[in-house]
């Protein structure tokens, strides 16, 4: 299990605004009547997105009164998935895959790169309060080893170099090209594609 | 090697746009409608001819699936639920699938959930993806426009509903009753089986759930026959998978095999061999990390499906293969594998949450060579503890892989760790450090 706490300093009040509130009912309609609980997963993302990439407590009670669950339930659900952040991130969230197939291409240089560029410590905040990073388990880019996600986005073949460029126009407010850096197409295997060549070329 | 015209994902590496134009120019939703109207016992029984066995990792037979539920709709609706939540550490397939080919995948949906009684499906997405399920809800809203998903879809007077679901960095959530769990709205904790959901799942109600990649293959097997499909690969283990190769190779890649391919061709054919020639490999991980490594001497001769992985003590899983070569610390691999395992269990049942913690230190300290001897055999222990004691498979995904490595390199570890605790008392042994305190303090 991993080990999640709730930031200490938390805001007093949360509330959707009206871009937030039209999507969640949006994301109700989804489901069969009565079973709006569902859609806590959703909402839980929605108040993430509208208070800069974290989730406070107050955000917790109130997507359980507006789904009319017990907060508890809601605060289970938050605490479960790594995905939500109980204290505030970098406005760019860098998440490094660490795990065995890019462990063993080299993931452990992207992390020195994080390291030098933002922050000696994961989830802290670079000097300009702009980014953090963290290590993360298995993101599902394997064939394209190492990588690591900034808010959405996946960059992937990296090498340190590369990342320290990547994270030096992340950290002067660019925002560098998505995709595989050693300019290879998808998941196509290099230079070495033997299979449906006549779709490539036709 | 696969004839290209007999592969199924033509549009693999996004060759030529994953839009619905270009969809049906390579065959999708051409004819959906005639399938649909040969009926529920053709569609069934087609999918049991060509022997198609789940792709999500146990290899259930899918039209055994099917034919579980309820032939007619009782008091309850049915749902169909794909399982996109693919976080298997050495398997990206589904996103490729759900990026590219996101056709093959609804009109998946739309025979799957006929055959099975739903009017509506979900399709749980892992959080991760959320781009590329942007890119599959670009690809359902372009099919509801042209109407082949909807009310009376594709003109076959079956209503359907397809509905994405993002989960949130759980690798748990991809077993079913887990996901069942996640999507309700709960933590995603496995349930007990049985019941099992093809008669009481989702919202207690009879629920099919398969992979990505079993239903996005549907549709071209009733195509072109269930017995074209089982004319590939060998008996039971029939048709064509994508296989990830991830690791020290030199190009590491997708590609769409006939199954029972061997392992040998597909690194050096489609992968470009291993990194320092083939003499430089170690070991293989031939299904995704939860699957026992693979030694370099039956690596030479392995095909790659379900029952030839199972005669060598491991499993074809997801076809996720991780190749790892002599450059690399293979106990430090393994490490890395038992620390994902620790992170990922869901704290349900306590062999599980306490054990994959303490076989990740052992593991750790074994790699450092700070472990004595007698820990070799209490993690081999450790691990049977495991297997068979929960309520899931993850008790079994989290403890294989460390079998494995009993099973192969015990000797490498006892080489490493053979200090004796009678005699070198004062080696400062952390038997029993609480997880909590080697984990991040700060997260």
């Amino acid at each position: 299990m991993s080990l999640r706490r709730p930031s200490k300093e938390q805001p007093k009040d949360f509330e959707f605004n009206s871009v937030s509130l039209e999507e969640a009912k949006m994301i109700i309609g989804k489901y069969p009547e009565g079973k709006q609980q569902s859609a806590v997963m959703a909402l839980l993302y929605i108040a993430q997105k509208q208070n800069n990439n974290w989730i406070p407590l107050a955000a917790m009670k109130y997507i359980g009164k507006f789904l009319e669950m017990p907060y508890i339930k809601v605060y289970e659900v938050a605490t479960f998935y790594t995905m939500y952040n109980l204290a505030p991130v970098g406005k760019h969230f860098i998440q490094v895959c660490t795990t065995t197939p890019c462990m063993i291409r080299g993931a452990y240089k992207i992390v020195e790169a994080c390291k030098e560029k933002i922050s000696e410590k994961e989830n802290e905040l670079s000097t300009d309060k702009s980014c953090s990073w963290m290590e993360v388990e298995c993101l599902g880019a394997c064939v394209n080893a190492p990588m690591m996600q900034i808010n959405n986005d996946y960059y992937e073949d990296l090498n340190k170099e590369q990342t320290l460029k990547i994270l030096d126009k992340i950290l002067s407010g660019q925002t560098p090209k998505p995709g595989s850096y050693r300019g290879r197409v998808n998941n196509e295997p290099e230079n070495n594609r033997k299979t449906l060549i006549d779709i490539k070329n036709a | 090697m696969l004839k290209d015209e007999d592969r199924i994902f033509q549009n693999l590496y996004n060759d030529r746009g994953p839009d619905l134009e270009s969809s049906q120019n390579r065959g999708d939703w051409v004819n959906t409608k005639d399938l649909i109207e040969k009926g529920r016992d053709w569609i069934i029984n087609e999918v049991k001819t060509s022997e198609l066995r789940g792709r999500g990792g146990a290899g259930f037979p899918t039209g055994l699936k099917w034919s579980f539920a309820p032939k007619e709709v009782g008091s309850r609706p049915h749902y169909l639920i794909i399982n996109g939540d693919e976080s298997e550490p050495g398997t990206c397939k589904d996103r490729d699938i759900l990026r590219f080919e996101p056709h093959k995948l609804i009109e998946g949906c739309l025979i799957a959930s006929y055959a099975v009684n739903a009017h509506v499906c979900y399709i749980y997405v892992r959080g991760e993806y959320f781009l590329d399920g942007q890119k599959l809800q670009a690809a359902i809203d372009e099919a509801y426009e042209k109407n082949l998903i909807g009310k009376n879809a594709s003109g076959t007077g079956w209503t359907l509903d397809i509905h994405i679901h993002y989960g949130a960095g759980a690798y748990i959530c991809g077993e079913e009753t887990a996901l069942l769990e996640s999507i309700e709205g709960n933590k995603g904790q496995p349930r007990l089986k049985p019941p099992f959901p093809a008669l009481i799942g989702l919202y207690g109600c009879p629920t099919i759930i398969n992979n990505v990649e079993t239903i996005a293959v549907v549709p071209t097997i009733l195509r072109r026959g269930g017995k074209w499909f089982a004319s590939l690969g060998k008996a039971k283990n029939t048709g064509t998978k994508i296989f990830c190769i991830s690791g020290n190779v030199n190009n590491p890649c997708n590609v769409e095999e006939e199954m029972s391919i061997p392992l040998k061709d597909l690194i050096e054919k489609h992968a470009g061999g291993v990194i320092g020639g083939w003499d430089n490999l170690q070991a293989v991980i031939p299904g995704g990390s939860s699957m026992p490594l693979i030694p370099k001497k039956t690596c030479e001769t392995l095909t790659m499906d379900f029952d030839s992985l199972v005669a060598e003590k491991s499993g074809l899983g997801t076809a996720g293969i991780v190749v790892i070569n002599k450059d690399q610390d293979i106990i430090k691999c393994m490490a890395r594998i038992a620390k994902f395992y620790k992170h990922e269990s869901c704290g349900q049942c306590t062999p599980c949450r306490e054990g994959s913690g303490w076989m990740w230190r052992m593991l750790e300290r074994m790699a450092k060579g700070e472990a004595s001897r007698d820990e070799v055999d209490m993690l081999g222990d450790v691990t049977n503890q495991i297997a068979g004691h929960t309520i899931c498979a993850f008790g079994e995904g989290s403890s294989w892989p460390v079998q494995g490595l009993l099973r192969h390199f015990k000797k490498e570890i006892e080489d490493r760790n053979n200090f004796n605790p009678t005699f070198d008392i004062d080696k400062d042994i952390p038997y029993l450090v609480d997880q909590h305190l080697l984990d991040k303090k700060d997260a």
